[in-house]
């Protein structure tokens, strides 16, 4: 990893350090792959003086489960429950992704109602994720409590995700065209019952952290970058912001009626771990904000598109009418004609600008479909976010970058 | 900027490296020849008027029907100036598969184009570190080329006739 | 070496009746101190069972301990590619005797939806597990039904187990070396 002649100690990325300005003796430690359950598996293997860090090689891939070859194999509809697994705390956002990638492909206008819809549940989801990233950095931190308050609440937004499709976790939400079925009158209550009582509770928790004199001394400087060495790794989302820049998919190319909503982007100053927390705090702020917005205005109509040949019909029908059961059978088996063509859609996710690339051949399964997953091109700045601080910043760094060991590997 | 002015833009810029060029779904996409994809990227992201600034994804895509051009390097860009996304097209043979990396101009172009190795088997010319990212080091094929299974074909638990393969 | 079925239990003043077995295997049972070894979704829905929701600290199981030498059961919840097997292994071997397996999971159990050419097709391909949980994400419900067998499994095994010529050739099957200070006899 190094070589060392009488003075001069050369590292293995090329940095020459006299043997003066080291301290004591250079150990190489290994930080991971088995964390702390709360982060997932990367490895990452140190050198370090003392408490400093001097370089750090890392090792990814240790939960590679071949997506984008799975989905060369599944028929469109059965790839949702993939893109679960990429983010899986806010896999929602995935799941909308990918409908509103294959609806472009197919030319598919959905009515404003789902829209909207659409929008409620990709901003739950995004509190959802927003919410483990700050309590994950609030334990790094030492202050345990902070991870008990944020998951209480994260169970009422599990409730909603139930009410709407079924599963809590990785919800397979939605369906090419809309939704399965409209908002039930148990999903009005339970929203209306959140936005009443989340506000509160989210600034009880949000006051324990962010004026904490502890927690400000440990997070701010640590992990820094700046915004135009951020801009060349490619960073988008969160860490982007914190780094400050104002770059957002959903002002920027607005998909989905976002561009009826009134939201500000939040935007650091330092790109350090405090500035990563503020962002993230205040992007959940804007988030209850675009639900109020999008649920008072819901507009009436129906809650899917008209696409017979991707949108399964009615199980009524599907026993009585001759047509809706030959569409049922063609969807399921998924034999549903498919226009050849690419296309290239992003979405805003928890982590940043989530894309789909996807080449259609006509065929029952997309010929091929990649994924632009945020996690996967900020990491590579970890390194050099770290470089030179103690190890006690690398631990808060990484979670405060947020990296989902699912969307880094896929 | 529509996609129509892009291309006039482009075409002046360019003028005969475009070998195609045609507007999918609302992004023009253009292919360029493997040899010249580092200094059009390059041109592209220092010119003041067309400035794509970020770089969006790699990616690769494998033809085993078209021979010698059988594997296709995709560059996605965004310009942020202009609000335009713009794709990329490289064909490369699969005998030689190999085009120059883009580190130089975006360092985020580091670990995608070693998922393109990993996946593809392309080499990108001048990579500091041009090796498997995802797979097993002791891996010795690209999984993702067509040729080969999705499943790992010596596992014993699972009998291919009950999955339908 | 069994239990003593009919054995009479005498309370007095202070004092009570029962085998060694018994009563270890009641403290065991009571304090296990897992080692999350929490790899994808299933890591987040075992996050929220330890939440004040599904609190498994009443099992007396909120001591996460991440170093294998304090743990008693490691849980493995999530998929498990073949990169990642030999540090399993690794993990599970530096662990202490009694140790108990929980795989929670379909991807943990048996591969799961992931039947790819990375990924391990189930954790006993490489250790003994002792409890399947099923489920792409289990229910905290269902993570605890899991945690509840392991205890009843605990609180009935006898003390020599570990020892026994059985153990160590269900552990030789995945090629583990037992190391316990009987060994040599």
């Amino acid at each position: 990893m190094m070589e060392q002649t009488d003075n001069l100690i050369k590292l293995s990325n090329g940095q020459v350090l006299s043997k003066e300005t080291i301290d004591g003796d250079i150990a190489t430690i290994n930080f991971g792959p088995t964390h702390p359950a709360t982060h997932g598996i990367f490895q990452n293997i140190l050198t370090v003086d003392g408490e400093k860090i001097l370089t750090s090689e890392q090792t990814v891939g240790y939960i590679h489960r071949a997506f984008e070859k799975l989905a060369e194999r599944r028929p469109y509809n059965q790839i949702t429950p993939i893109t679960d697994r990429l983010n899986y705390c806010s896999s929602p956002i995935n799941n909308l992704g990918w409908h509103m990638t294959v609806e472009k492909l197919l030319q598919v206008e959905v009515p404003k109602r789902v829209q909207y819809m659409r929008v409620i549940i990709m901003e739950l989801a995004r509190i959802a994720d927003h919410l483990i990233c700050d309590s994950i950095i609030g334990v790094d931190t030492g202050a345990l409590t902070s991870f008990f308050y944020p998951f209480s609440e994260r169970e009422k937004i599990y409730e909603l995700y139930e009410e709407m499709c079924g599963a809590r976790l990785t919800t397979n939400i939605g369906r090419i065209g809309g939704f399965d079925k409209d908002f039930t009158p148990v999903f009005h209550q339970k929203l209306k019952e959140f936005l009443k009582t989340f506000p509160k509770a989210f600034e009880e928790w949000n006051g324990m952290l962010e004026r904490n004199r502890i927690f400000m001394d440990r997070t701010k400087g640590a992990g820094p970058i700046s915004a135009e060495r951020a801009l060349a790794y490619g960073f988008t989302g969160p860490n982007l912001r914190a780094a400050g820049v104002d770059y957002d998919v959903r002002v920027m190319h607005p998909y989905s009626s976002y561009e009826d909503f009134d939201f500000t982007i939040p935007v650091g100053v330092n790109g350090d771990t405090y500035d990563r927390f503020m962002v993230r705090q205040e992007e959940i702020r804007q988030s209850l904000r675009i639900i109020n917005q999008a649920y008072n205005n819901l507009p009436e109509g129906p809650f899917h598109a008209d696409i017979p040949e991707f949108f399964l019909p009615e199980k009524k029908d599907v026993y009585n009418n001759m047509e809706a059961l030959i569409y049922h059978f063609k969807i399921v088996m998924g034999e549903s004609d498919v226009p050849v063509g690419e296309v290239y859609h992003s979405v805003e996710g928890g982590n940043g600008e989530l894309g789909y690339f996807l080449i259609s051949d006509g065929g029952r399964a997309p010929y091929r479909l990649q994924f632009r997953r945020p996690c996967f091109i900020y990491y590579q700045a970890y390194p050099e976010m770290i470089s030179g601080a103690n190890i006690s910043d690398a631990v808060i760094t990484l979670s405060s970058i947020n990296v989902i060991a699912g969307e880094l590997d896929a | 900027m529509t996609n129509n002015t892009l291309l006039d833009a482009l075409q002046v810029e360019l003028g005969s490296k475009i070998i195609t060029s045609e507007v999918l779904y609302d992004t023009l996409v253009i292919e360029i020849s493997p040899s010249e994809a580092f200094d059009v990227v390059e041109l592209l992201k220092n010119d003041a008027a067309l400035s794509f600034n970020f770089l969006t994804l790699i990616g690769a895509v494998h033809y085993p029907e078209e021979k010698g051009r059988e594997l296709c390097v995709v560059y996605h860009l965004h310009s942020w100036k202009n609000a335009i996304r713009l794709r990329i097209k490289s064909y490369l043979s699969q005998d030689n598969p190999s085009i120059k990396s883009l580190t130089p101009l975006f360092d985020g172009a580091n670990w995608q184009e070693r998922e393109t190795f990993d996946f593809f088997g392309i080499q990108f010319e001048g990579h500091p570190n041009m090796t498997r990212i995802l797979n097993m080091e002791e891996m010795d094929y690209h999984p993702m080329l067509k040729q080969y299974h999705l499943e790992d074909g010596t596992r014993e638990d699972k009998d291919d006739r009950f999955f339908g393969r | 070496m069994g239990k003593i079925e009919d054995l009479e239990v005498i309370n007095g003043e202070g004092y009570q009746l029962t085998t060694l077995d018994k009563a270890v295997a009641l403290a065991r049972s009571n304090s296990v101190w897992p080692l999350p070894f929490a790899t994808s979704c299933c890591g987040i829905e075992f996050m929220a069972t330890m939440g004040s929701t599904y609190d498994l600290s009443r099992f007396g199981m909120e001591r996460m301990s991440f170093t294998p030498r304090q743990s008693d059961l490691l849980i493995v919840a999530g998929t498990i590619s073949k990169k990642l097997a030999p540090v399993l292994q690794k993990v599970y071997e530096q662990m202490a005797e009694p140790k108990w397996v929980l795989s929670v999971g379909a991807c943990a159990s048996s591969g799961g939806i992931f039947d790819t050419y990375s990924v391990l097709q189930g954790i006993d391909r490489i250790i003994p597990v002792d409890v399947y949980v099923p489920g792409c994400p289990p229910r905290p419900e269902q993570i605890i039904d899991g945690v509840m067998n392991i205890h009843r499994l605990v609180k009935h095994e006898p003390m020599r187990r570990r020892y026994s010529e059985e153990y160590r050739h269900l552990l030789g099957n995945y090629e583990i070396e037992v190391t316990n200070a009987d060994n040599d006899k």
